[in-house]
């Protein structure tokens, strides 16, 4: 196994890629609140500051998934770093 | 970055210190000039006091405006610990071990909280709808605190990041826009989430 470290290296730069792939599943979260969002401002004009709050609120909730991707991702590249 | 006292001190302990003694001193001037009569700069305090009242009031009801000051500096200091990637400092926000202290309080608070208003019965809430979930409720809510800490972690260290991306590749004009967005909006917005949903799960764990 000479080219095991090279290997290492090599697939977890491949899992940090892979693992971004769950940016998809925040990103239609995120787009479905906001089309929710404008529809409720749309409906009712004046709660619109009470509305994007809530909004805001349940993006960033969505989020979390994507931003679990992202820490893998840079810990997969942590461990690039280091091998090499 | 160096040792004290035989104690690693690192780079985010130091800003941290920094952001402290921002806020500390902005609060001992700020206290020194008040009157009955206030000032343009007493007036936006006592305007940002007001709007701190009534945020914990609309989110944990009107009767528990005591949260306010726990509430009030942890949005201060997130605030501001994120808003200082702007003098130069890396955030003390960007190092896990801060967020997840940060975290680690809401997850004291909430149980203390809890404990402390409810008593048996807040233990007998991890059981339900019957025993079997238990191991799950226990999950759940050892969940919180690690996603509070991922997630205001992994949006400045990840804005951190892309901002030192956009300026290696253009450092002229280009990163004023992204830095808008990642350095202010996203740092204030992370701060906003991070006690709204501190105080949403401690109304939850009293309620």
């Amino acid at each position: 196994m000479e080219h095991s470290l090279f290997t290492v290296a090599a697939f977890a730069a491949l899992g940090a890629g892979i693992a971004m792939i769950a940016g998809l599943g925040p990103g239609i979260g995120q787009g479905y609140a906001a089309g929710k969002g404008v529809e409720a401002v749309g409906r009712q004009p004046e709660a619109r500051g009470q509305i994007t709050l809530t909004m805001l609120l349940g993006q960033a909730v969505a989020e979390t998934t994507g931003i679990y991707a992202l820490v893998i991702a840079f810990i997969l590249i942590g461990v690039v770093n280091s091998v090499i | 970055m160096f040792t004290l006292f035989g104690f690693p001190v690192s780079e985010s302990v130091v800003s941290t210190w920094i952001v402290m003694a921002i806020l500390v001193g902005l609060a001992l001037v700020l206290r020194r000039r008040m009157e009955l009569y206030p000032d343009k700069m007493q007036n936006v305090i006592e305007m940002v006091v007001e709007g701190f009242n009534g945020l914990v009031a609309s989110t944990m009801g009107e009767d528990r405006k005591n949260f306010m000051p726990y509430i009030a500096s942890l949005f201060l200091f997130i605030g501001f610990a994120n808003l200082s990637g702007l003098l130069g400092l890396r955030p003390p926000t960007s190092d896990i071990n801060v967020t997840a202290g940060l975290a680690l309080m809401t997850f004291v608070a909430i149980h203390f909280y809890g404990l402390r208003l409810k008593g048996w019965k807040h233990i007998k809430g991890l059981g339900e709808p019957f025993i079997l979930f238990l191991p799950m409720n226990i999950v759940s809510e050892l969940a919180k605190p690690v996603s509070l800490a991922m997630r205001l972690f992994g949006n400045i260290f990840g804005g951190a990041i892309i901002m030192a991306m956009i300026s290696g590749a253009i450092a002229l004009f280009v990163p004023v826009l992204p830095s808008l967005y990642f350095d202010i909006f996203s740092g204030l917005l992370q701060s906003f989430i991070f006690t709204m949903l501190t105080m949403v799960f401690i109304t939850l764990a009293i309620e």
